[in-house]
């Protein structure tokens, strides 16, 4: 796929190492007495070619660290390479286009813009790196056919069951082949049935080689699916462990 | 992402008509209260503007309008027309007699006295006769909306006749003239005539109309008949002015107005303002998530403008649309003849509805820019 936005490369990195690598990663929220530590030194790895698991009681931490992670917040201590990038080299335009090439996100409630047709939706982060509409609209429905939306393309989210939303957020997140995808409690809104589905086709379409996907979840019967789960608890990563696919 | 910002506008379709029609209501209203305002004004300088024979008018160095006037010596005729630069100078005489029907119907008038000689000022847009028939004996010339206001329901008629400070005179055509400040007829006879319809006082001389000989400017013209003869000379512009400013300065007409344009001004563009404004703060999830996406600060600041841009410009037009229209409809009605659209008011409206876009955009642009990406993480 020939994305047109060249401002800032495909990281360079080998899917030998790992894709995002956290090493002491802390992150606190106000000053003084409102001071709240969110993250007190994480350190975690998300390997190429797996789903890696965030899991977690509420509050611990979980959607802050993938928020660092995918450079939507500024940590305040640690280290952090994704992608072979230091994310403190990078600018604030520079990561904004990193996270364009590099990166795809799944969200909790699909954010969807409602305007937009199931494929315009899809389309969305190829328009943003300035793919002509013509050019990106067929290409998403073209990724909706092999989710199984093919039907539905033209539809409004409006008009979209609940799973069928998130598989075009999954699209979406997928369409622009970005190197890591962060996926922030995908199957929260879905039943038990339909976030199967859905993880079962996160699982068959997301993962590949040269991808890594971070899942955060604190639905237990989507752990089948993980390669690797990092429990979190008082914003640290407190056990690892890798699951048999 | 043009196309991404124009769907996210129109796709509520009941928000962006609420957007479009706030803007077009806005516009309409400022369009409107600001032309009416104009023209009403303009109305107060009605009959010097319709006197296009001359281009300077002089006048009793008291007179501030043309509604009032204090009577000129005769001979402060013969010492303008002594002013070198003046080509011709002839006398105007205004009045406000009475005049009645045969039926017993009756109204104050506006009557323009003309020179004997010349006929210099007389109506020029004839609906029916001719303004050369004032040289018979009695006759006047009446406007189409004073010989309505005098003869209603009736055709229009040559022949008829009025009677006005027990003189009986003959209408030998009927005017297009602009509407003045008061609905009242307008009419013109012979100066010698003229005097006699509103009963004789010792001087009578109300104006003396004059114009400039080739090579001299009307201002330069007035500079000399002032500094010359003591009296006071205006162009026909800077007496329209004088007239405007006078009604300004001295009748509640400016307040009231300028109160209803305040509140179409200040109603108009909150609600505007605020409905664009508000529009972008229910998006602000919309414009998360592409912002986490990856469009930049530039895209969002770009498609908010555009989304601005697009929905003042139609507002606009249709607020355009509507107040022409109304002018439209209105100018063919009596009463409200001559009120038209002014451009003046079309570009200020429109500066108007250019600073709620930029400074609803301003507000909306800081609400997106400031928006922490990771917000769209946390639901």
């Amino acid at each position: 796929m020939t994305i047109v936005d060249a401002d800032v490369s495909v990281a360079a990195v080998t899917p030998n190492g790992p894709a995002v690598s956290c090493r002491g990663v802390r992150k606190h929220f106000g000053d003084g007495e409102a001071r709240i530590e969110a993250l007190r030194g994480v350190d975690f790895d998300a390997a190429f070619g797996e789903l890696s698991f965030l899991v977690g009681p509420s509050g611990c931490g979980k959607t802050t660290l993938i928020s660092v992670i995918a450079g939507l917040l500024d940590r305040t201590g640690g280290d952090l390479d994704v992608l072979g990038e230091r994310m403190d080299d990078l600018t604030g335009t520079e990561r904004v286009l990193f996270r364009r090439r590099n990166l795809g996100f799944v969200f909790q409630q699909y954010n969807l813009l409602p305007a937009l047709t199931a494929a315009e939706n899809v389309a969305v982060p190829l328009l943003a790196a300035g793919m002509p509409r013509k050019e990106a609209v067929p290409r998403a429905r073209a990724l909706l056919d092999r989710l199984g939306l093919a039907a539905r393309t033209e539809a409004l989210p409006a008009t979209l069951s609940g799973g069928q939303q998130q598989r075009v957020a999954l699209a979406r997140a997928l369409v622009h082949e970005p190197r890591l995808v962060v996926c922030d409690e995908p199957t929260a809104a879905l039943d038990h049935k339909t976030g199967e589905g859905v993880m079962e086709l996160l699982a068959e379409q997301a993962v590949r080689p040269d991808r890594a996907v971070i899942i955060v979840t604190h639905d237990s019967r989507v752990f089948r699916f993980a390669h690797r789960i990092a429990q979190m608890d008082d914003g640290r990563i407190v056990e690892v462990r890798r699951e048999v696919a | 992402m043009n196309f991404v910002a124009l769907r996210m506008l129109t796709g509520d379709r009941s928000k962006y008509f609420g957007l479009v029609f706030a803007i077009a209501f806005c516009t309409f209203l400022l369009e409107n209260q600001t032309s009416i305002f104009a023209n009403i004004l303009k109305r107060t300088a009605s009959q010097i503007l319709d006197v296009t024979d001359a281009e300077v008018w002089v006048m009793d160095p008291k007179t501030e309008y043309w509604e009032q006037t204090k009577a000129l010596k005769d001979t402060d005729l013969t010492r303008v027309r002594g002013v070198p630069g003046v080509q011709w100078a002839v006398r105007l005489f205004k009045g406000n007699p009475v005049a009645r029907t045969t039926t017993g119907r009756f109204a104050a008038s506006f009557l323009v006295g003309l020179d004997d000689a010349t006929l210099a000022g007389a109506p020029r847009r004839m609906v029916l006769g001719s303004w050369e028939r004032l040289r018979e004996p009695d006759s006047v010339v009446v406007d189409r909306a004073g010989y309505i206001l005098l003869f209603p329901g009736e055709p229009l008629e040559l022949g008829r006749t009025l009677e006005m400070n027990d003189h009986k005179v003959t209408i030998v055509g009927i005017s297009e003239a602009s509407a003045p400040f008061v609905s009242l007829p307008v009419m013109h006879a012979r100066y010698s005539e003229a005097v006699d319809f509103l009963g004789r006082e010792r001087t009578q001389l109300s104006f003396i109309i004059a114009r400039p000989a080739q090579g001299v400017t009307p201002e330069t013209l007035t500079e000399r008949i002032a500094s010359q003869t003591g009296l006071r000379a205006r162009t026909t512009t800077e007496f329209m002015w004088d007239c405007v400013d006078y009604y300004l300065r001295n009748t509640g007409i400016p307040v009231n107005f300028g109160i209803t344009i305040a509140v179409a001004l200040v109603v108009g563009t909150v609600v505007a303002g605020q409905t664009f404004y508000l529009f972008t703060v229910e998006n602000l999830k919309q414009f998360g998530a592409l912002k986490a996406i990856g469009v930049t600060n530039g895209g969002l600041t770009g498609m908010i403008l555009l989304q601005a841009a697009s929905v003042a410009s139609l507002g606009f037009a249709i607020g355009t649309g509507m107040a022409a229209t109304f002018f439209e409809i209105f100018q063919h009605k009596l009463a409200t003849r001559g009120i038209v659209l002014m451009w003046q008011s079309v570009a200020l409206t429109f500066a108007c509805i250019l600073f709620v876009a930029v400074v609803a955009s301003v507000l909306s642009i800081r609400r997106v820019l400031v928006l922490e990406p990771a917000a769209v993480f946390r639901g």
